[in-house]
């Protein structure tokens, strides 16, 4: 294995060549905010929160889609960084519906709980309040697009790890969603197989389980996403 | 030193806050006991005084006369703390503005879901016009400081009145804070 090295706020440090720079913090004890990043699933630095700085180059970069190289010197809690991060954070607020009050993962949401550790107490921009669907078509479960962030966990857990690729995105800019199917109901897609993977990745209460109160949600499970990855790729399921 | 002047103002909101702000308890005492409370809807008092120090406004601005009451409590407030989520956020006061404005609102209440009587309640100088878009306060006024929460916890409440009246320090609230 090749071996690279280096400076991660001002300290040397290696990583294995291929190693994205969110992978190299982790690993060194560098706490960086993620969203849409999950352990398991591809990176698609959509959320931009693990923003850092890199020496040389004008345009931050998303750590969990940039590959470490050699010599590259990188800064992760610049006050340009925070700054940009609190922004994203409030405008995610700002965009959608997030009523924490009556969401089902209120105490239990990444989104809320981002907020808390960045020392967000109140949101600068005008709330948008656009009119959204709430899907409850299927069964089991419910989408509520009021307080989607359109992380992709969902599109990718149905698509990487169940394999029915059921959910996808749709619309550009504000319009842009999360879908079933060709934008069918959930209840009518003929791909869900109805496993409930994308409900636990769901970093908020946009996907929830039917029957619960503001609140209730208290724990979603994303061990499982690890431990199907290394059953599969290292065979673990056949020794 | 001379006691600080202490208020609390309820504009759109369930009143959740204030119940939150009674859970202090017998900590209230301890606030009475070094601050006056010149103005707040748990006593009868009509209109906002000037020279108030601290003034705990929770609810969403919603109406006229919410509007009308936040500007004169800033004119007359030092320190302005929006109260609870729906001051800080909107949060479920803020729940029609997906409706539309003010006129589609009043219809889909009080036309299209009627089963006696359909009328808009319309009377000038008694019930408030709604205001098209309901806003959180740092939307209209500037805000000193804000209290997250629905609603916000006794303890945290009461750290923050500690804090801003500057009495004795108390118990730090063991919960840490957190956003909605």
């Amino acid at each position: 294995m090749s071996v690279v090295t280096l400076t991660l706020d001002g300290r040397p440090v290696s990583a294995r060549e291929g190693a994205t720079l969110l992978e190299v913090c982790q690993e060194s004890g560098v706490a960086l905010p993620t969203l849409c990043h999950l352990d398991g699933l591809s990176d698609v630095g959509a959320c931009r929160l693990c923003l850092v700085e890199v020496a040389g180059q004008r345009k931050l970069a998303a750590a969990c889609v940039t590959q470490a190289q050699e010599g590259m010197e990188i800064t992760t809690g610049s006050e340009r960084l925070v700054r940009y991060r609190r922004q994203i954070v409030e405008l995610l607020f700002a965009e959608r519906n997030h009523v924490c009050a009556v969401c089902v993962a209120n105490g239990h949401c990444d989104l809320q709980r981002l907020a808390a550790s960045l020392g967000i107490d109140h949101v600068r921009y005008a709330y948008q309040h656009p009119a959204l669907r709430l899907d409850a078509s299927h069964p089991r479960f419910v989408a509520d697009h009021d307080r989607c962030v359109l992380c992709t966990r969902c599109v990718r857990v149905c698509d990487e790890i169940e394999g029915a690729h059921t959910w996808d995105v749709a619309g550009r800019a504000a319009g842009c969603q999360v879908v079933t199917d060709l934008a069918a109901p959930w209840g009518e897609s003929a791909s869900c197989t109805g496993c409930g993977k994308c409900v636990q990745v769901c970093p908020t209460g946009a996907l929830f389980e039917k029957e619960q109160a503001a609140g209730g949600m208290l724990s979603k499970h994303r061990d499982f996403l690890t431990y199907l990855k290394n059953a599969r790729e290292k065979k673990e399921w056949l020794r | 030193m001379s006691r600080k002047r202490f208020a609390t103002v309820w504009l759109g909101g369930c009143s959740g806050c204030h119940m939150s702000f009674l859970d202090q308890d017998e900590r209230l005492l301890e606030l009475v006991a070094a601050a006056d409370l010149v103005h707040s809807p748990v006593m009868d008092v009509k209109r906002y005084p000037e020279g108030v120090d601290v003034c705990l406004v929770e609810g969403a601005v919603a109406n006229e006369e919410h509007l009308e009451t936040l500007r004169a409590v800033r004119a007359r407030t030092r320190i302005l703390v929006a109260f609870g989520d729906c001051a800080v956020t909107g949060n479920v006061t803020a729940l029609r503005n997906c409706l539309g404005g003010a006129r589609e609102v009043l219809d889909r209440a009080y036309l299209e879901l009627a089963d006696v009587t359909p009328r808009i309640p319309c009377e000038p100088g008694l019930v408030p016009p709604l205001l098209d878009r309901v806003a959180p306060l740092h939307a209209h006024v500037p805000v000193d400081r804000f209290l997250p929460g629905c609603p916000p916890s006794a303890d945290a409440i009461h750290a923050v009145l500690l804090e801003l009246l500057e009495l004795p320090a108390g118990t730090p609230p063991a919960a840490a804070p957190r956003f909605g």
